[in-house]
């Protein structure tokens, strides 16, 4: 038996050198560990609104406690799980390496967008804890300036503070996709997953001082009595919907261009191929980023915005579906004709190929003005975004930490479960969402407490698959957890997959390269010019 | 057959067919690639399985035609969508002339509406069948949204403005009626039925109730109460502008400018009354912002708009106006 | 290391590897090379630590100019919602401080450059600590008259909320709006002067210990766009709030 290989994780001990660290894995596991708990959270205040929403009546908690539940449930999640969660833990740890580089451009900053993230989801938590929040996790004015009398300052300060950390994340890594690519990595060798994440990043910089100032006018007014957008103080109350759809749709996209990421190297990786169509996937992922931005006002069909803004928002939104759609074409063709073998990240990529397509096409619905009128602010809705963020962006999530956790960890862990898990969460989550399709277009509104008696068979549906989906959550960590203590090592290429990462020991050591590397090819290249074959 | 357990929302309105054939439409797109890219994975997955631990996929880095078919055609599906949706979308955004107006105010945690008659509800809204209903919306504190599923509406009420939806009811019945906008507490309790009868049974219900004022003289008597005559007497040389025929006519700004007097309009000159001075007359109009209550606004913007031979409030009453046009 | 994995982790392949200095990737092979003694280890050379600290600050000062966008859009939307009551209001503010204040700060631009060509050239530290100490005596005076004529408005009840003079306006709700505004747009940018006072602090004290040489003067460029950035920010918000509309329609 050789004595244990140095690695980031045995290099160091104690909490200081966690706590202090700068190197870019130690950051992806401090924010891994984070983010765990605030999902388990969000979590928590998920299965109460699914809990009271088992009868028609509002037996099981008072209408404010719910709307309580309903608006921490949406915070945590959106502010403290989804937009950090894939960059922050997975693009953390795997940007640097995959770019040939031994650390982020900024590992200060880097520990400082930890910090900060804390920061505010500590404000957050408190404001949970002291009494919750009510104003719905999109804080619409004049409600949360003028009459909501919850702890809005509190939970929005927090969101303001975690918003900084998302700016940071992002500021590094486009700096160090610009400037520490090694030498011979150029932009069109760089692995997909590094192109989604630079994407984000330029909507993480440039939506989220919006979001920041916005959330701070809405505190002015609720502090100081300014007038910005309370109509009683000569404030406008649709400029707030403006400003704060302005990042929160392009934030839709930081939730799942990362995932999208994640898909990309997965089914290169289990079909043993390279991607078909290469740079479609890369600037598809730009032209969402920059679409993204253009398409807010699909949030206001009904606020009585002018038709003609509302025209060119509906269509600008369906552009914003091609580049989506795109993707869903190229990851399909490149399974044709690879070596296709399905272990449970490709599982969890072929979930979230189906459900991302049952959420984008539903999109579609919503970017539908005719159709829209009715369904906006209904079951409707709430089913199409959780298809894209859960059967979204968590499928991606869960995907990718499955794909890299031996390098993370170094160990292996049950395959067997793994498997079961994916499937679990499929169908759990289908049990839980479909039926939400169902009831918008019958027309049961959005955060209702209490609703008439005829949604009950769907809400029960819906319940019923929460449950399920819950035990898809837990068991993961179970034997994530295990595979540290139990796990077998593992080597440095697990899945025979091709990529830099998977040339350095696992897990990695802390400079992750002894010198930069001279990079020749790109990633997934598993046929070699001699041997290749045309398109047959 | 699935009386207490209904999938699909029943048609009470002239437009539910027209939203409900775009619903269809776009299920089945929706229906289509979903299986057909769930076909293609799993067809994939099971044809090139993996056979043997060294094996790896052909090299195959694209096709340009391809990548056409699959940006062209979904362009062309999205552009139908787009324009149908659009078309719907006009067809319930745009109130033909000539619909019986019915005033709705949101609250914290209720509906207010008053007919033109002077019938006044309580999250009830009594509409009769066959007839374009326009409800003119404004709100007392937050945002909230009246949402008739069967009638396939909705429309956010807003305070500080004023927003407006149509509907024409077309079988007899009762049905939800939702705010759709999150608006506290009580949000979901914030709600009520729209009865849809038909037209002489609606009739009898006008007739039924306490009668009560209608808006034009609520309106009328305010417009005496706030002393808003002592300046708007119409006599030529009184401090203020004349309000006979404003409504629905072009006026003339100080600044030069010049606007159509709407709602909106009226309601801005009685709470913010500098914001748009009309040409020749001093900007000396005290603001009545927190003196009047969003009702009372109505019921004046009613009474101003009942000066105007242009802005005559199509009533109740049938027979008043002409027959709107059927939209079958 | 037997090639043995558990279940159905497949394990490695045989394909050449990705990259060509197969002593990138063997952990514990030691390279040693002269560096300069503030190359951060994970940079290969000065100017790879230079471009990436430049890049980095650009890429902050965009999402600088999309917080102040927020604010930029509100002023928009309420002045052309009610451009009267926004020139009655721009009248209470005084021209003369206004373009006193630019001044300043537009020669406070000069003195920083000025600082970032002395650590440039390898100056010594006396002449780069005289600039950056200027730019910090410049950012104090715009700031102490910043406090001049905020005390003005606190005297005549111009300051939005509950104490707000209504009586002084034709527009008082307009008038309100403005000052909202005017208070959030000056006292963010004032509130980034403070911040640039403290940053440009630490860069002196840097300085008069002979930190910076002409391969390393990175903090200085860096804090220099920076100040530069907040100097724009008011070259903005002067004609915005002082000066449009003055000459034109009514008013006092």
């Amino acid at each position: 038996m050789e004595a244990p290989a140095l690695n980031y994780l045995n290099s160091a001990h104690g909490a200081a050198s966690w706590l202090l660290t700068r190197d870019h894995k130690r950051i992806a596991l401090l924010y891994l560990a984070s983010i765990t708990a605030f999902f388990v959270v969000g979590g928590v205040f998920a299965t109460l609104v699914r809990f009271e929403l088992l009868t028609p009546a509002g037996d099981f908690l008072e209408s404010e406690t719910y709307n309580k539940m309903f608006t921490m449930h949406g915070v945590v999640m959106v502010f403290f799980f989804l937009i950090p969660s894939i960059p922050a833990v997975l693009g953390n740890f795997l940007i640097p390496i995959m770019v040939g580089a031994k650390d982020l451009a900024f590992p200060r900053i880097n520990l400082l967008s930890w910090y900060i993230y804390v920061i505010g989801g500590a404000f957050t938590m408190y404001a949970a804890l002291a009494g919750g929040v009510d104003t719905g996790w999109t804080f619409y004015t004049p409600y949360s300036t003028a009459a909501a009398n919850t702890h809005v300052m509190t939970a929005a300060l927090g969101i303001f503070i975690t918003g900084f950390s998302s700016i940071l994340t992002g500021l590094n890594f486009i700096v160090t996709v610009h400037r520490m690519r090694a030498p011979g990595l150029t932009w069109f060798r760089l692995p997909l997953f590094v192109w989604a994440h630079y994407a984000t990043s330029l909507i993480m910089i440039l939506g989220t001082p919006v979001i920041a100032i916005t959330v701070l006018m809405v505190a002015a007014e609720r502090a100081l009595h300014l007038g910005i957008f309370d109509p009683a103080l000569g404030g406008d109350p649709v400029l707030f919907q403006h400003l704060f759809w302005f990042y929160s749709h392009p934030a839709v996209y930081i939730m799942i261009l990362p995932a999208m990421g994640v898909i990309s190297e997965i089914v290169q990786a289990f079909s043993r191929k390279n991607i078909f169509g290469y740079s479609f996937i890369a600037f598809s992922s730009l032209a969402i980023a920059v679409i993204g931005f253009l398409v807010w006002g699909h949030h206001l069909f009904v606020a009585g915005q002018s038709t003609y803004a509302g025209l060119i928002f509906s269509f600008i939104s369906f552009l914003v579906a091609i580049p989506s759609a795109i993707k869903v074409f190229n990851w399909t063709a490149t399974i044709y004709k690879g070596s296709v073998s399905l272990e449970s990240p490709m599982l969890y990529a072929f979930g979230f190929i189906g459900l991302f397509t049952i959420g984008g096409l539903t999109g579609l619905f919503l970017a539908t003005m005719g159709l829209d009128i009715h369904v906006h602010d209904t079951y409707f809705v709430v089913a199409h975004f959780h298809y894209i963020m859960v059967g979204g962006a968590i499928m991606g999530y869960l995907g990718g930490l499955h794909y890299w956790w031996p390098k993370i960890s170094g160990r292996l862990y049950s395959e067997g479960w793994a498997k079961f898990s994916a499937l679990t969460v499929f169908v759990g989550f289908n049990l839980t969402f479909f039926p939400q399709f169902v009831a918008g277009y019958l027309g049961m509104p959005r955060r209702y407490h209490a609703y008439p008696p005829e949604f009950q068979v769907l809400n029960v549906l819906s319940t019923a698959g929460a449950s399920i989906l819950a035990v898809g959550y837990v068991i993961p960590i179970i034997y994530f957890a295990y595979s540290v203590v139990a796990g077998e090592k593992s080597a440095n290429d697990p899945w025979g997959a091709r990529g830099l990462e998977w040339e350095i020991p696992s897990p990695p050591p802390t400079e992750n390269f002894t010198v930069s590397p001279i990079v020749t090819e790109g990633t997934h290249q598993y046929v070699h010019e001699s041997q290749e074959v045309g398109l047959a | 057959m699935f009386t207490n357990f209904p999938f699909f929302p029943t048609q009470a309105s002239a437009q539910s067919g027209q939203v409900d054939a775009l619903y269809f439409f776009m299920v089945a797109v929706t229906a289509f690639f979903s299986l057909l890219i769930a076909g293609l994975i799993v067809l994939f997955a099971i044809k090139y399985r993996r056979r043997d631990d060294a094996e790896v996929g052909a090299a195959i880095h694209g096709s340009l035609a391809l990548e056409l078919v699959w940006t062209i055609i979904p362009l062309g599906i999205v552009m139908v969508m787009f324009g149908w949706g659009a078309k719907v979308f006009f067809d319930l955004y745009r109130a033909p002339a000539g619909a019986m107006e019915v005033f709705v105010v949101g609250k914290q945690w209720m509906w207010k509406v008053q007919h033109m008659d002077g019938q006044r509800e309580i999250n009830e809204l009594h509409v009769p069948v066959g007839r374009p209903v326009k409800l003119v919306m404004g709100s007392e504190d937050v945002i909230h949204s009246f949402y008739i599923p069967a009638f396939r509406v909705k429309a956010d009420v807003i305070p500080g403005r004023y927003n407006t939806l149509w509907f024409q009811a077309t079988r007899p019945g009762r049905y939800h009626l939702f705010c759709a906008e999150y608006c506290g507490t009580k949000h979901s309790g914030m709600i009520g039925s729209v009865v849809a009868m038909e037209p002489d049974e609606f009739q009898a219900w006008l007739g039924g109730g306490p009668a009560e004022d209608s808006p034009v003289s609520a309106g009328a008597k305010l417009f005496q109460d706030l002393v808003c005559i002592t300046c708007h007497s119409g006599a030529s040389g009184a401090p203020g502008p004349s309000l006979a025929n404003v409504f629905g006519h072009e006026v003339q700004l100080a600044d030069g400018s010049t606007v159509v007097a709407d709602e909106a309009y009226i309601r801005e000159s009685i709470v913010n009354p500098q914001a748009k001075i009309v040409a020749g007359y001093p900007p000396t109009m005290p603001t009545f912002q927190g003196l009047v209550t969003e009702e009372q606004l109505l019921q004046l913007i009613a009474y101003v708009r009942s000066l105007s031979t242009a802005g005559g409030a199509p009533g109740t009453t049938p027979g008043q106006l002409p027959t709107p046009p059927a939209r079958q | 290391m037997p090639n043995h994995h558990p279940e159905h982790f497949p394990g490695p392949i045989h394909q050449p590897p990705l990259v060509a200095n197969l002593q990138a990737i063997q952990p514990g092979v030691h390279v040693e090379h002269a560096h300069h003694p503030k190359l951060q280890h994970h940079f290969d050379d000065m100017s790879q630590q230079a471009e990436a600290s430049t890049l980095g600050m650009w890429v902050f000062l965009v999402t600088e100019i999309m917080f102040f966008g927020g604010l930029f859009t509100a002023y928009l939307v309420y002045r052309w919602a009610d451009p009267m009551a926004f020139q009655e209001a721009s009248h209470h503010l005084s021209i003369g401080w206004g373009a006193f204040n630019t001044a300043v700060l537009i020669m406070s631009s000069l003195t920083m450059a000025l600082a970032v060509r002395a650590a440039q050239t390898g100056a010594p530290p006396k002449s780069q600590v005289f600039w950056l100490v200027c730019t910090m005596a410049l950012g104090a005076v715009f700031l102490g008259v910043k406090v001049i004529e905020y005390s003005e408005k606190f005297a005549s009840g111009i300051v939005p909320g509950p104490n707000f003079n209504r009586a002084l306006w034709e527009h008082p709700a307009g008038a309100e709006q403005f000052y909202s505004l005017y208070f959030c747009m000056t006292g963010l940018h004032a509130l980034h002067m403070i911040i640039g006072i403290g940053i440009m602090a630490v860069i002196t004290v840097m300085a008069w210990r002979r930190q910076f040489d002409a391969d390393y003067y990175t903090p200085v460029e860096v804090s220099g766009l920076y100040w530069h950035f907040v100097d724009i920010v008011w070259i903005f918000l002067f004609p915005l709030l002082y000066l449009i509309g003055r000459h034109y329609g009514g008013g006092h």
